[in-house]
């Protein structure tokens, strides 16, 4: 008597999945795409720094080394976005339309915890189709002391000093817990001057470029005071 | 206006072929407190004469930012100029967000006069009381529109409504000629100007009761705050036309 083909698993010893057992749907569309890069938000009294790579890729391709994942939406405060970057495109749309009728309605604009809150709420409206989007919001409070504050894909949000989000999470956020925080740091010294910040923003980026091959091409740093917003792009690995 | 025959609504022709209750309306707008508008080939602004219900009240706002690229100002019922606002705000963010570029201002106006001829001609409805002149920039250029209750619209280089804006209006006819190569600060200037013209005897314009806006093909919607006002007013003893003829 002979084992029909597809009935050779039932002939086996034991019915636990093995290697040999699993077939992939390898072949299934996603709605999703993971475009990758990093980015990261430092807070401190008076300013806050938001820093993204410009590096857009789609498995082991690049698609462009040129596009920002970084949006001001008030003057005060900016998104930095990880993830899908037709998300970025949606949500930053929606929070400028969004904004925009805020500023109508109450002659002024939205503070940075009013905007905060109000992504938070963006997030989990598609709570059952998120946003592939891992965000950073980043800006002066009412007192002018730069706050980040970091969200999941579905809104879940809280205040932080600093964040890190995207594909070179890992590798940057053990970096700078270890030089802000003072994590496993054996002489405790931290940057004090808004340059040394700077500084350290490049050296995390360009530690990232070096592992992560999601991450590279240019950082663009956008440094938010109350006098105003500047921006900074440097170069970083291409490879 | 001396009160008609056939003029209880909407829906009823006067044997002439006119529409009292529109006709009414229009009235509301030459009621309101003066506005006016004028442009030139790069920039447009807005004057208004503000007013002030009592001396214990604040003054009324003439003009509303529509978008960066759009701003309007208004003469008569308020309370209908801002439902008109509200409407105008709300295409230009849909537009914006559909097509990532500003509305055309043409365009607009067109939806905004179609909103208000389908008040003239319903029996449950009345015409909006209020008469906006749009300023705005778009790539066909830089416009100043004026629309009515009755449902027209009518593009302008320069014009007045309100009361007396005939007075403004007389102004701009001696000196529209310069104002395709006037510079911002001239535009105010004969802005200003018509608006004193229109004035009262006994009143005087100041910071508090004159408002100005401006756009321009790269300047943003903007009010002029209570110094510039100051300084503005201040510089319109000296102002005369004649010399910007002999510029040119």
């Amino acid at each position: 008597m002979y084992i029909p083909v597809n009935e050779v698993q039932k002939h086996f010893k034991s019915e636990t999945p093995m290697m040999s057992n699993i077939t992939h749907k390898s072949d299934q569309w996603s709605p999703y795409h993971d475009n990758s890069g990093t980015v990261l938000a430092i807070g401190i009294p008076g300013a806050v720094l938001v820093a993204g790579d410009t590096r857009l890729s789609n498995g082991y391709n690049i698609l462009t080394r040129d596009a920002t994942k970084l949006s001001q939406l008030t003057d005060k405060c900016v998104l930095a976005t990880a993830g899908q970057y037709a998300d970025f495109i949606a949500l930053r749309k929606f929070l400028q339309q969004r904004l925009q009728l805020y500023e109508f309605q109450n002659e002024v604009q939205a503070s940075t915890q009013t905007v905060a809150h109000l992504l938070s709420r963006e997030l989990y409206s598609r709570r059952f189709f998120p946003y592939y989007t891992f965000n950073l919001l980043a800006g002066l409070d009412e007192n002018n002391h730069g706050v980040v504050y970091g969200y999941d894909a579905i809104g879940s949000y809280d205040q932080m000093t600093y964040g890190v989000q995207g594909s070179g999470q890992e590798l940057v956020v053990a970096v700078l817990d270890n030089q802000l925080k003072g994590y496993n740091k054996i002489n405790k010294t931290f940057p004090q001057t808004q340059q040394e910040i700077l500084d350290l923003i490049l050296d995390c980026f360009s530690c990232a470029a070096e592992r992560d091959i999601h991450t590279g091409d240019n950082v663009e740093i956008l440094i938010i005071t109350p006098t105003g917003t500047e921006r900074i792009v440097k170069p970083l690995r291409k490879d | 206006m001396l009160k008609h025959l056939y003029d209880t609504d909407c829906v009823t022709w006067s044997p002439q072929g006119k529409l009292f209750q529109v006709e009414y309306a229009m009235e509301a707008v030459k009621q309101g407190s003066i506005c006016l508008g004028l442009k030139s080939s790069e920039n447009v602004v807005l004057c208004s004469l503000k007013r002030q219900p009592s001396e214990l009240a604040g003054y009324q706002e003439k003009q509303f930012k529509i978008d960066d690229h759009m701003a309007i100002a208004i003469a008569g019922l308020t309370a209908d100029a801002r439902v008109l606002c509200k409407y105008m705000r709300t295409e230009c963010l849909e537009y914006k967000y559909t097509y990532e570029s500003h509305h055309p201002v043409g365009r607009l106006v067109f939806k905004v006069a179609e909103k208000s001829q389908h008040k003239t001609q319903s029996g449950a409805k009345r015409p909006y009381g209020v008469g906006l002149l749009v300023a705005g920039i778009d790539p066909n250029g830089v416009h100043l529109f004026e629309t009515c209750p009755s449902g027209n619209y009518y593009e302008y280089k320069c014009q007045a409504i309100g009361s007396r804006s005939q007075a403004a209006r007389t102004y701009f006819e001696s000196w529209f000629h310069l104002f395709e190569k006037s510079t911002l600060e001239q535009l105010v200037l004969h802005g200003l100007s018509a608006i004193k013209k229109a004035i009262m005897e006994d009143e005087e314009l100041n910071e508090k009761n004159v408002e100005v806006g401006i756009l321009g093909k790269n300047l943003k919607f903007t009010h002029l705050n209570a110094q510039e006002l100051k300084d503005y007013i201040a510089k319109l003893e000296g102002f005369n036309p004649n010399s910007q003829i002999q510029q040119e």
